[in-house]
């Protein structure tokens, strides 16, 4: 079996369990939409609002993202799964790129909801030449994200305290991520007077990002979880 | 061709020796049972024989399998079960079967094989595993074990944390299991138990193997069995 193979076996498994689980919808996508109904109670001027709501939905993902990656590693260790995975010699790249698969699915499906809760609790416009821009920031974003929740979540999974580790780990690493999808969000929404093309470059950012991330981080998924 | 083939192996954990000198052979259909106490080595030896550890010193084949060469090679060909069963709770017996049946490319009918061998394809293959019972996990993860495959049991206590009637479902299954040519390694403390399914015993003692003559099963496979330690 290919690695690529045993990667898509391991994404089905993982999107099955939150479709059987439903705690994706249930609990992950409230929790989001909370936080971006407090972000709105706590900055109460639709001027202020607008001016941040990019940086709000990356904010929101991030802190929804922790709450995916713990469930994604939780499934794994309940039962020992992931160490019958490394028992039964399966290719810790494929568990790596599938588990990262299934989060990055997980996100694009959050980002989404929360673009929409920015436009419709906000005030949020998308104007009709920023869709390219928007939706290329969110894939590479996405890619990124994914890359390192998966990377930090294996590494916490075999520490007691993982639950505050977690974030320790992962928020200075997805520091660039919230910075350049920001800026790219912004330039595709128009805020402050932004263009278009003020957003290309944070794309490169973050698909350099990704890509490494991603790359150091099938290398490293397996000796991380042997340990 | 023997299915185990340790000859003086030496696996260490940190720095201590927790295999010293092990000498062991199994024959393919031995059900073969480690007694000892605890620290003896019983479970290093299985980790050794599963590929996990690292052979320090000495020779040992799995599966025809160099120990020293191939150990990711033999971790696809046997399969290990300790304390904890290794399945996905929320999802159903089916789906974690059909997961492991899929991480070595089986087939749908390999995999409903495995599971009517373990008497989990009925209604309870629709069933999640966290509404299962102790003794049904049990069944659900070896059948998860024939869907990949493997051709070594490894069991780590196998009746570790089942009631009376669990254990008895177990021993039911490793039975029919043994029947059908299953070749299996046994560390337990049960030794009534785990005994009465043995072909043969051996003691696990300071990280050495001891053939046990006149233990349960110890008769039974003249010739093949464990060497002695030293």
């Amino acid at each position: 079996m290919s690695t690529m193979r045993i990667a898509r076996v391991v994404a089905a498994k993982d999107l099955r369990i939150e479709w059987n689980s439903r705690v994706f919808v249930n609990q992950v996508l409230p929790f989001a939409g909370v936080t971006m109904v407090i972000f709105a109670f706590a900055l109460d001027a639709d001027s202020v609002l607008q001016r941040v709501a990019p940086g709000l939905v990356w904010l929101a993902t991030m802190f929804s993202m922790l709450v995916l990656v713990q469930r994604a590693f939780a499934v794994e260790t309940a039962d020992g799964a992931l160490d019958a995975l490394r028992v039964a010699g399966v290719d810790p790249r494929a568990i790596y790129l599938g588990k990262a698969a299934a989060l990055g699915v997980q996100l694009l499906v959050l980002e989404v909801v929360l673009l929409a809760a920015a436009v419709v609790l906000y005030g949020q416009t998308i104007p009709a030449d920023g869709w390219v821009l928007l939706v290329t920031t969110l894939t590479s974003a996405t890619c990124g994200l994914a890359a390192v929740g998966t990377l930090y979540g294996g590494l916490a999974a075999g520490f007691t305290g993982r639950e505050t580790l977690l974030p320790l780990l992962t928020f200075p690493a997805v520091a660039p991520v919230l910075i350049g999808a920001t800026r790219a969000v912004e330039a595709a929404l128009g805020t402050a007077g932004a263009v278009v093309s003020d957003g290309w470059p944070w794309v490169g950012l973050l698909a350099v990002f990704a890509v490494a991330f991603g790359v150091g981080g099938a290398l490293a998924f397996g000796p991380l979880i042997d340990e | 061709m023997s299915v185990v083939d340790l000859d003086d192996a030496v696996a260490v954990l940190g720095r201590f020796p927790a295999l010293a000198g092990a000498t062991l052979r199994v024959e393919e259909g031995e059900i073969v049972l480690l007694r000892g106490p605890n620290g003896a080595g019983k479970t290093t030896l299985l980790r050794l024989c599963a590929g996990l550890l690292p052979l320090v010193r000495g020779t040992g084949t799995v599966l025809g399998l160099d120990l020293a060469t191939h150990r990711e090679s033999i971790r696809r060909t046997v399969g290990f079960l300790g304390h904890q069963n290794g399945l996905y709770l929320d999802l159903t017996v089916a789906e974690n079967v059909r997961f492991w049946g899929s991480t070595v490319g089986a087939s749908d009918a390999e995999m409903h094989a495995a599971m009517s061998r373990l008497d989990v394809a009925g209604r309870v293959a629709d069933v999640a595993v966290s509404k299962l019972s102790a003794g049904q996990k049990r069944r659900a993860a070896l059948a998860c074990l024939i869907a990949r495959r493997a051709q070594l049991w490894l069991l780590d206590e196998p009746h570790a944390g089942l009631d009376a009637s669990a254990r008895d479902e177990l021993d039911d299954t490793l039975r029919q299991a043994a029947a059908s040519g299953a070749t299996m390694l046994v560390a337990s403390h049960e030794l009534d138990r785990a005994g009465s399914l043995a072909t043969r015993t051996v003691d696990v003692v300071a990280g050495r193997v001891l053939e046990v003559p006149g233990a349960p099963g110890s008769g039974n496979q003249a010739g093949t069995g464990a060497e002695e330690g030293r």
